[in-house]
């Protein structure tokens, strides 16, 4: 039996119940290290005149701290635009920048230290918002437009027009491991850092550009992170520099583990944004013209704000042809944390507005939300060009959303929650289906390569190594269910090892949901060659064609006769056959011009759809999800098991950010909601009994590995239906005013829908 | 931008040590540390002095359950198990139990790793491991990820794919495994509703929960297994730990009784009370606090007892707010929801409900509760002792009447009245496991359709839980209508002035109030379904 297809168990979770699996933090310590805790800026905005030490220096325990000044290399850190520094050093940029790290004998010694810096820092005028950053033209990068046809035009021909205004908030990832790393220095100004990190490559070049070394003098590892969500995509790499910059100075092993507090104070966050849009649309509800403004807070520094920003455009249509469009998106810097990526990327951004548009045009109409969902879908043969210039050609969302209508009983429910309602002084119930369309590729098309090591020992265990990372996901999982079945061995015999830039170099982050798409693909290329190899060499034993030599269930099979895997492999290696080789896939069919946001920037989509029931209290806002279902494209899953634990797990993040989850900052740039005390995730209580999730059974239509489709983020956005059912759950509750659009900010907290309700000033 | 380099301030002292031992049994052994400062937590116990790396901190703060232990101790001779958060509890309040952590439920491994227990950061002194034998019961069904048998909490969170990245996994484990001992074991079954009132303390970013609530449910399907009590019972005689000479000095003292527990309060009046440390823990991780004296009530015997008198309950201040609110729930069952919905179970096991009226905060849920029921509070010295109702007890913000030598030693609550109505609401961002942004609670007494008691108790509406006095003056003699309650909902709105802040703004705090006075209204008249915190999809279809 073949292992892809098999809901195998994620390959650590015998260790992880056990208590056995290892995390940064958990790595047996070297003798000599010392622990390093950030010093944070208090200040929003501000120069910073002097640092005083003294008192910090004079704690007990504490070794040193270390400054800008320490840092051997660069000073500003290798990102994306070069506009990070380090450490700060002459101005402070947001509350909670890291301008120096404390060393001391132990974590706590060096964190109550770090509380004792004096920062001497005169404030400077802080742009905490993104309407004030508009206004003062405050921007991490130009902005960008895309149009399609002529907007303004459309709508001045349309039937009806309606003009909006949303705001969504943030969110924190909240990976339940929070950033660590652990730099121990090696010989000859060599260094290896273990790191909890989606791109140890990335983070391999940060610490050499800030050392002034060479990339090859910096090896990273990472075993396994406890949750990334697209926040140890960059933001690992600055915890990496900061302890190596400290152990450069030190030279010992510095750990430096930012608590809870720390790490929301520190690091990115999801982006909020905020929109206004014109919408026109005919009697039947389907739209004619768009404006769209995205306002997208990026923080103090570009970080992935300009990707993040692209796929929000990439992502303003979700499911629906838009014919003339105008979106104008605004990277707009503020003194804040710089956001960075969360899964979706900027896509969950994108689809809430039109979602939400979808939504309103219903209601003004009063006529189905879904109905006019439909109305609005991508044709196949026609209306079938994004507004990026991007052909679809993999389209099965008509169907999909009738299917999820017909198993979910949405007709009915509807019908029955109105009578309902009806009766119902207090409570309000809410339903609605949302589709998602979410390309899969990296938008710059470089990072759509991979590579990967096969390792077969001789007694034919094999080893796996790929340039992907392992946070929960189980990408190791399904590349050691694609490996074992190219080799025909099983599942237990293929062992992936942790992720190492000295095994694959240049290696892409582990994201865009597109890790195990090009992983796997890579690693199963890999295995292809030693398994041609063995072939061929058996083909010399039997006196058969390499092509008739089959490898299953353990077992290497010619015409003649049929030898066990392992023995193939000593024979082999006795007559010196190559066990071993290297993969590399890159995707096919993508381009893109970033001049003109056009081309073809996704390989496919990977669609979807949720129907979703909620039900509110008028009376305080508070809400509750009552029921899920949900139909996910997964093309053909390798892993049924794991692909569902994305897809409830995405499912429920996404409802997190569009509920309970609320980033506060205060009026002077201080994130208040900064540890679970005050930001609340999803616990037990808030998921509903009934939650099912089935397949859509197609294999994908491009040829990627197993015929699977990525299931990282796509369903993340899934949530939105539990928005848009809130939306009509208000829209319920007030029959007065039925085709009035409803006004919801996003997160729905019980003061944001009261607020809805008309009922909170 | 330059950095003097002078440095004139001289160093704060090093907190001296607590000069008291602890031990505990681990995986059948009895281990014993020396030399353990008074503000060191368990969490950092394990990880740091013990190498015992499988239970996280996810956060520090008993909010996500990362971190969570079990702990036994021997109660009224039979072995109590709670599962426990160990980044706020304090090493030294597991002196005389017994702990298990994620290595210790799986079969004939040493997850631990005892080559490392040396001294370590913390200058501690090389642990004395005594083998006092082995304890049959803790190593009969030890397991784990090398070979041998998984428990049934940790086999059915594999089994049902309940691990993605594994962070919060041991925290869930435990959690579990705790639910497992105390029901599997005794017969019941698990429930959904039971599984994720268990784990309402564990917080998961990966799974969506689903297949951690299952695993909750099936483990009783698998081949069971139990601790052996008894040995576990017989080991810990052995090592009860001797309670300390009235005033000694040690710097961490835990009184084994009432008049122990005011001689040393009398001998060292700013010493830190502390009983299940889940607030004052969150002074060590998050300020950063350092105690030079505590005193732990936790085993203070009288008041680790819930007495009934003939008109009130009497709650002693060690009592956890798991027994406390299985008390106030035995007499008032309507108020089971609510207190569900009081942080997570492994902070209820822990924490206090005298350690929450203590502490005093405006947002602490147990008060405006206790106010509406006509709660006392019983403060004493070697001096005497006083009572106060509840809302007298504050005198500001996190400030109350204890004198230095005082203890807050009991929580008297009146018994339930013939007739009378009392209903608690709370608003949250999230459902569990948070903390409150309005909460209300209401004592009505209405005979012959006219208001003859109202007694009302509040929470996030100012500096201190209060009582509203001018509330309950609009209601009392008036007839039990609408229009009383609308006049009473201005009333209510206009009685405090609260704050904005991360949990809600002022003006939905004075408008929710008084929408809570009119669910309390609806809800009289027997208006059904108006509440989400016990709505059921199923109970309206």
């Amino acid at each position: 039996m073949n292992a892809a297809g098999q809901s195998c168990f994620h390959e650590s979770a015998r260790a992880q119940v056990a208590g056995a699996a290892t995390y940064v933090d958990d790595i047996a310590e070297l003798k000599g290290t010392l622990y390093a805790a950030p010093i944070m800026s208090k200040i929003a905005h501000g120069r910073l005149v002097s640092i005083d030490c003294a008192a910090a220096l004079a704690m007990p325990g504490v070794v040193n701290v270390v400054l800008a000044c320490d840092v051997p290399g660069e000073r500003m850190l290798a990102a994306f635009a070069g506009d990070e520094p380090v450490f700060a050093e002459h101005t402070v940029q947001h509350v909670g920048q890291v301008m120096g790290v404390v060393v001391a004998k132990t974590v706590m010694q060096a964190r109550r230290a770090a509380r004792q810096v004096v920062c001497n820092i005169d404030r400077l005028p802080a742009v905490l918002d993104v309407y004030t950053a508009l206004r003062e033209k405050s921007y991490v990068l130009p902005p960008v437009f895309v149009k399609r046809g002529d907007a303004a035009a459309a709508l001045g021909k349309a039937a009806h027009t309606l003009q909006g205004k949303l705001e969504v908030g943030g969110q924190e990832h909240f990976y339940l491991e929070g950033q660590v790393a652990y730099v121990v220095p090696q010989e000859q100004n060599q260094w290896a850092v273990y790191s909890s990190t989606q791109h140890p490559g990335e983070v391999q070049h940060w610490v050499a550009h800030a050392l002034g070394i060479a990339n090859h003098a910096v090896r990273v590892e990472c075993r396994r992170m406890g949750g990334g969500f697209g926040g140890k995509e960059t933001q690992a790499g600055h915890l990496a520099v900061w302890a190596a910059v400290a152990a450069h100075k030190l030279n010992c092993p510095i750990k430096l583990r930012l608590d809870r507090d720390e790490d929301f104070m520190i690091t990115g966050k999801r982006h909020p944004f905020a929109y206004d849009y014109t919408v026109g649309f005919d009697d039947s509800g389907r739209i004619t013209g768009l404006q769209l403004m995205m306002a997208v807070n990026c923080g103090f520094s570009a970080d992935l704000s300009g990707p993040v920003a692209d796929r929000a455009i990439f992502h303003a249509d979700n499911a629906y042809f838009l014919q003339d469009v105008d979106i104008a998106s605004y990277r707009l810097k503020t003194h804040t944390q710089s956001h960075t990526a969360f899964r979706g990327f900027g896509g969950p951004q994108g689809m809430i507005v039109i979602e939400s548009i979808m939504g309103d045009i219903a209601r003004v109409l009063g006529v189905d939300p879904l109905d006019v969902r439909k109305r609005n879908l991508y044709g196949i043969d026609e209306r079938n060009v994004t507004h990026y210039g991007m052909t679809i050609e993999d389209n099965i969302l008509a169907p999909l959303l009738s299917k999820l209508q017909q198993t979910s009983s949405y007709d009915e429910r509807r019908a029955s929650i109105s009578r309902w309602n009806a009766n119902s002084p207090v409570i309000k119930r809410g339903i609605a289906i949302t589709p998602v369309k979410f390309g899969i590729s990296f938008t710059a098309t470089l990072f759509n390569q991979a590579g990967s090591l096969v390792h077969v020992y001789l007694d034919g265990s094999v080893q796996v190594n790929h340039g992907g990372t392992e946070m929960g996901q189980g990408l190791n999982t399904k590349v050691a269910q694609i490996v074992a079945d190219e080799l025909g061995v099983a599942f237990e015999r293929v062992l992936c090892t942790a992720s190492d830039t000295s095994k694959i170099p240049n290696a892409s982050a582990t994201a865009a949901s597109a890790g195990t798409d090009l992983n796997a693909r890579a690693a199963q290329y890999a295995a292809r060659t030693v398994r041609d190899n063995l072939a061929q060499f058996v083909s010399g034993l039997d006196n058969c064609g390499a092509g008739a030599v089959r490898f299953g269930g353990g077992q290497v099979s010619s015409p003649n006769r049929s030898r066990a895997f392992a023995e193939v492999v000593k024979l082999a290696y006795a007559n010196r056959i190559q066990l071993w080789s290297d993969g590399f896939y890159r995707t096919p069919k993508i381009h893109y011009d970033k001049t003109t946001l056009t081309g073809r920037p996704f390989y496919y989509f990977a669609y979807g759809a949720a129907c979703t029931e909620v039900a509110i209290d008028t009376l305080t806002g508070e809400s509750r999800v009552l029921k899920v279902d949900i139909l996910q494209d997964a093309g053909c899953s390798i892993n049924p098991a794991i692909d569902i634990g994305q897809i409830e797990g995405g499912f429920v993040q996404g409802m997190g950010w569009l509920t309970t989850e609320q980033l506060v900052w205060n009026d002077k740039g201080v994130l208040s909601t900064h540890a679970p005390s005050t930001y609340k995730i999803p616990a037990t209580g808030d998921i509903p009994e009934h939650f099912k999730v089935d397949f859509w059974h197609e294999p994908n239509r491009e040829d990627n590995v197993f015929g699977s489709k990525a299931v990282g983020e796509p369903p993340f956005m899934l949530a939105i239906s539990v928005y848009e059912a809130l939306r009509d759950a208000v829209g319920a509750a007030s029959p007065a005013s039925p085709s009035q659009p409803v006004v919801l900010r996003a997160p729905a907290t019980a003061e944001n829908v009261l607020r809805a309700l008309g009922g909170c000033p | 931008m330059t950095v003097p380099s002078t440095a004139s301030h001289r160093a704060p002292p090093e907190p001296k040590n607590s000069g008291k031992n602890i031990q505990f049994l681990k995986r059948g052994e009895v281990v014993c540390l020396s030399n353990v400062p008074p503000s060191r937590t368990l969490l950092e116990l394990l990880r740091e002095d013990l190498d015992c790396t499988g239970t996280k901190e996810g956060c520090g703060e008993g909010d996500c359950g990362a971190c969570t232990v079990v702990l036994g101790e021997a109660v009224d001779g039979e072995l109590s198990l709670k599962a426990v958060n160990s980044c706020i509890r304090l090493a030294h309040s597991i002196d005389g139990m017994a702990i298990w952590t994620v290595e210790d439920i799986a079969s004939n491994t040493a997850t631990c790793k005892p080559h490392t227990l040396q001294a370590g950061a913390a200058g501690l002194a090389l642990p004395d491991r005594r083998r006092n034998g082995p304890l049959g019961g803790q190593e009969a069904h030890a397991v784990s990820d090398r070979g041998g048998h998984l428990h049934p909490a940790q086999q059915a969170m594999l089994q049902c794919h309940g691990s993605q990245c594994g962070f919060c996994t041991p925290g869930f484990v435990m959690s579990m495994f705790a639910l497992y001992e105390n029901l599997v074991c005794q017969g019941k079954t698990i429930d959904r509703a039971l599984a994720q009132e268990a784990l309402s303390g564990n917080l998961c970013r990966c799974t969506g929960y689903r297949p951690i609530l299952e695993a909750a449910q099936q483990m009783a399907g698998l081949p069971q297994v139990a601790i052996d009590r008894a040995k576990v019972l017989q080991k810990l005689k052995h090592i009860t730990p001797e309670s300390n000479a009235a005033g000694a000095d040690l710097a961490y003292q835990m009184p084994g009784d009432l008049a122990a527990l005011l001689a040393a309060k009398a001998a060292f009046p700013n010493a830190q009370i502390v009983a299940g440390t889940t607030d004052v823990g969150l002074w060590v991780t998050k300020q950063h606090a350092q105690f030079d004296q505590i005193i732990d009530m936790s085993r203070v015997k009288e008041l680790r007892r819930i007495e009934q008198h003939p008109h009130h309950t009497a709650i002693g201040a060690a009592v956890t707010l798991t027994d406390a609110f299985a008390a106030l729930v035995a007499e008032r069952p309507q108020l089971h929801a609510f207190t569900t919905r009081f942080a997570g179970l492994s902070v209820r096991n822990s924490g206090t409900l005298g350690g929450n009226v203590a502490g005093g905060s405006p947002i602490g849920d147990s008060m405006p509760l206790l106010i509406a029921l006509g709660a006392s509070v019983v403060l004493m010295s070697v001096r005497g002792s006083r009572q106060f109702a509840v809302e007298d007890f504050y005198t500001g913000y996190k400030k109350n009447q204890l004198a230095p030598d005082e203890v807050l030693a009991w929580i008297m609550v009146p018994k339930a009245a013939a007739g009378e109505q009392v209903e608690i609401y709370k608003i949250s961002k999230r459902f569990d496991d948070d903390i409150s942004a309005v909460c209300l609670a209401i004592d009505l007494q209405v005979v012959h359709g006219v208001v003859t008691q109202a007694s009302i108790g509040a929470g996030g509406v100012a500096a201190t839980p209060v009582r509203a006095v001018k509330t309950q003056a609009a209601l009392v003699g008036q007839d039990w209508s609408q229009a009383t309650v609308d006049h009473a909902i201005g009333v209510l709105r206009g009685e405090f002035s609260p704050i904005s802040d991360m949990r809600a703004s002022a003006s939905y705090r004075v408008q929710v109030l008084g929408n809570l006075l009119q669910r309390f209204w609806l809800q009289s008249q027997g208006v059904q379904q108006i509440n989400l915190q016990n709505f059921t999809r199923e109970a309206m279809l």
